[in-house]
């Protein structure tokens, strides 16, 4: 089921239609070109950058904070996602992951730190940050009283792309993710995991060199999902770097080269998957990390019926 | 059980004021509005104590079926049931279904419209304290219509749940209910020309209507007044069948809503029609303006508006047919360059956090501003210029047009550019998307009003020169200042959009993450 899945995606589909995305950067949009020339003048491809020698991390978070009132949502968040990795962020809930990712994204300013982008600024220069960056956040609306393609070609259209090139990347991302028998339905009447492949495709459009996904499988089924991790997965293989926030410490191992793992607003361990983990499972280290799960006794009257 | 839901309801209703203390003086105004029409009536109510014994008796049945009438229809057409204690959300906690109904229904009395209800309907006991036995049943009259009023509302909303929460019916309905809202100067005038002429007729009618369920609570106090005791005794039992029956059926329908969920599905349809995006340009700027004259089309929050527009003349026509002079008819088109103009000033509000793509894609702002601004300019430029020249037909002082297009031009890029400045920057309290238009907004109503005040207010002085123009005409009778103005208007307005496209584009890119956070606080 999942092997023909892979070739209608945008990393490996026909090259004048969609490029592989550490191509895309410097083919697609005159804009994304000056924007990875600029920061450093010779910006090594993602690929080659992510093999070995001294990588340039794709998203470095440093010192994010946030406080909402009272509460402080982030604590001082450092994270380094090299380029390349598929990098997975898993904490409670309210642990602060996606305040981390909406100011790593240029969604919601932070009070202290900053988020560099291959390299660009986040909150120095937003524009050509957010050119690099596909985003999928997590609880917000859609434009959904437009049709599933329209919302995705207008998506493109707004990040300058020719409409030409649009097209052709919406009816492949379409198929890659099921939606062609919907594509002209109004996104408002899809069902939730419709709508969250929906504005994974929003994100997808420009062929960004970093994905960030909020809850990208929440309400999604196992063949969708599936589905969507072989898409991630080939974009990762040609270059691409991930990074999602899950509650699924069985995906996140799986899928994931790195992980860290956040709760109560700060970094409890960061790094590769292996290391993180240290031998037992994710789950059973992050439990161990997070505490709280010394609850197995009390509540004797549930077993009594 | 009653009392866990009763006090359920006071909760969250009491919650709805701790999210903000604006909230809370929003409500406090609209309380303050209910409170002076509910006193207004039961005053009237009052002063009928010392009507003739017939009047008062067919003023309180008519009303009183009115009201009825009234429970059962708007909810339905303007989607404004109050769904806070959803019996569906009570699915899972197996509430036994007579305890599960009785609760919802005095729950229904806890709430602004079932309050207001109640105690207009005791004000009916002040119509009749005119004898114990007419007070007495005024009394018990009084109680059985508002169940009567609460209840078959229940029926109603129960019974086209499954319709009403299709997204269709929902968009219809809600901009089909603005049609006779708008024209309820017209049609009032015309019942009240018909009441006039039909003053006779009345009595006969409410005293057929206090044989029918609509009325037969409310008629209890004035048949004992009169001494019809055979007669008020046959009515208290219709009245009390008729909430047995719609108890009876809404139990029924409870229980089937309890375990079937409303279906919404569409069919599915394939892709290929791009419509707007298709058609203008493939910028930034143009993908915006497509987007946002779909949303004018498709949304009813936007549609509602475009539904009024053509209203509008229709009700001058009258008002001028009425007074029997159309001068008034003269500013249809400045005023209409108003509204609609003004009308995207709650253009980012209404995307609510959809607006998070244009943000995580980077759009400039001036991109985002001008795209919103043409499509506006695209919809409103036609209607304007016809409802500018329109009117000249009816009055035939054709002397006016350059004068009246100036301003009606100026007005409208003007207020373009000036919604262009105030939507970067300050969110309005509007209706959620996928609401109905007239839902109470959630949010902060008092900075809304304030932004809309001090905003009209600048508009006013941005029109000063367009304005003086047409006064000078109006005292010098001479066509100069007109052609002036035919010039002035469209130049100084254009300027003005153009400023005002670049102002609210640079304030967007420095504030939009902000402008973001305030979205999400309402979502």
């Amino acid at each position: 089921m999942t092997e023909p899945r892979h070739e209608p995606t945008p990393t490996s589909a026909p090259p004048q239609a969609s490029a592989p995305p550490q191509a895309s950067a410097t083919q697609q949009a005159p804009e994304a070109r000056q924007v990875s020339q600029l920061p450093t003048g010779s910006l090594p491809l993602p690929s080659s950058g992510s093999a070995e020698g001294a990588p340039l991390a794709a998203l470095s978070i440093r010192g994010l904070a946030k406080r909402f009132g009272e509460k402080i949502a982030v604590d001082g968040v450092s994270l380094e996602v090299p380029a390349g990795s598929f990098y997975g962020m898993v904490g409670p809930n309210g642990a602060g992951k996606t305040t981390t990712l909406s100011m790593a994204t240029g969604l919601l300013r932070p009070d202290f730190g900053t988020a560099l982008v291959h390299g660009v600024d986040v909150w120095a220069r937003p524009l050509d940050a957010k050119k690099l960056m596909g985003v999928l956040p997590d609880g917000v609306r859609l434009f959904d009283r437009l049709t599933g393609e329209q919302l995705v070609t207008y998506s493109g259209l707004l990040r300058g792309m020719d409409r030409d090139v649009v097209g052709s990347r919406v009816s492949e991302l379409l198929a890659a993710l099921d939606l062609q028998a919907d594509a002209g339905t109004l996104v408002v009447d899809y069902s939730a995991g419709m709508t969250k492949k929906i504005a994974l495709a929003s994100a997808l459009i420009h062929a960004p060199r970093l994905l960030v996904l909020d809850e990208p499988f929440e309400s999604v089924d196992p063949v969708s999902a599936s589905n969507i991790r072989g898409i991630l997965e080939s974009y990762v293989a040609s270059g691409g770097t991930v990074i999602v926030s899950s509650h699924v410490m069985d995906l996140v191992q799986r899928m994931c080269s790195h992980v860290a793992v956040v709760a109560g607003g700060r970094v409890l361990a960061a790094g590769s998957v292996d290391e993180v983990r240290n031998g037992s499972t994710l789950e059973e280290r992050f439990v161990q990390l997070v505490g709280g799960g010394h609850r197995t006794e009390g509540l004797e009257w549930l077993r009594t019926f | 059980m009653v009392a866990h839901l009763l006090s359920l309801k006071w909760r969250l209703l009491l919650n709805g004021f701790k999210r903000s203390p604006w909230q809370l003086v929003g409500m406090a105004l609209g309380l303050l509005y209910a409170l002076g029409v509910l006193s207004l009536l039961i005053g009237g109510l009052i002063a009928l104590r010392w009507a003739d014994a017939e009047i008062a008796h067919t003023v309180v049945v008519l009303g009183g079926a009115a009201t009825v009438l009234g429970w059962a229809i708007i909810p339905l057409v303007a989607s404004a049931a109050d769904m806070t204690l959803d019996p569906a959300r009570f699915t899972t906690f197996a509430i036994p279904p007579r305890q599960l109904l009785a609760g919802l229904a005095v729950a229904g009395f806890i709430g602004i419209p079932g309050l207001a209800t109640l105690l207009a309907a005791l004000g009916t006991v002040g119509t009749w304290w005119r004898s114990f036995p007419a007070v007495a049943g005024a009394l018990l009259g009084a109680i059985l219509g508002a169940v009567t009023c609460i209840v078959l509302s229940k029926v109603v909303t129960t019974a086209t749940a499954g319709l009403a929460s299709s997204r269709r019916f929902k968009d219809v309905s809600s901009i089909i209910v603005f049609i006779p809202l708008m024209l309820l100067g017209p049609i009032m005038v015309g019942i009240v020309d018909g009441v006039r002429g039909s003053a006779d007729y009345l009595p006969v009618l409410a005293r057929t209507v206090s044989w029918t369920p609509l009325g037969a609570s409310w008629s209890l106090g004035g048949d004992l007044e009169s001494g019809n005791v055979g007669a008020a005794a046959l009515k208290f039992l219709i009245s009390g069948a008729t909430i047995a029956g719609l108890l009876l059926c809404w139990h029924v329908l409870l229980q089937r809503a309890l375990v079937t969920p409303p279906y919404s599905g569409g069919s599915a349809r394939k892709g290929g029609k791009l419509g707007l995006f298709a058609l203008l340009p493939g910028t930034p700027a143009g993908a915006v303006a497509a987007r946002a004259l779909i949303y004018w089309m498709k949304d009813p929050r936007y549609a509602a508006s475009l539904v009024i527009v053509p209203l509008f003349p229709v009700i001058f026509f009258f008002s001028g047919s009425q007074s029997g002079s159309y001068d008034l008819l003269m500013i249809l088109g400045p005023l209409t360059a108003f509204m609609m103009a003004w009308s995207i000033c709650a253009d980012v509000s209404y995307d609510n956090t959809a607006f998070a793509l244009h943000l995580a894609a980077g759009v400039r702002g001036i991109d985002d501003r001008l795209g919103r601004a043409l499509a506006c300019l695209a919809i409103s430029l036609p209607v304007v210029l016809v409802f500018t020249v329109g009117p000249l037909f009816v009055t035939g002082e054709w002397q006016w047009l350059p004068n009246l297009l100036g301003l009606s031009l100026g007005t409208l890029f003007t207020g373009l550019g000036l919604s262009s400045v105030i939507s970067a920057r300050y969110n309005i309290a509007v209706p959620l998307p996928g609401d109905s238009p007239f839902k109470k907004p959630p949010g902060n109503v008092a900075q809304t009003l304030a932004v809309q005040a001090v905003g009209m207010g600048l508009l006013a002085l941005l029109l000063v020169p367009e304005l003086a123009l047409v006064a000078v005409q109006a005292f010098s009778g001479g066509p100069e200042a007109g052609w002036i103005n035919l010039a002035v208007g469209p130049l100084l307005g254009v300027i003005l959009f153009v400023v005002g496209v670049r102002l609210g584009g640079k304030w967007l890119d420095a504030r939009g993450p902000e402008m973001f956070a305030q979205l999400s606080v309402n979502r």
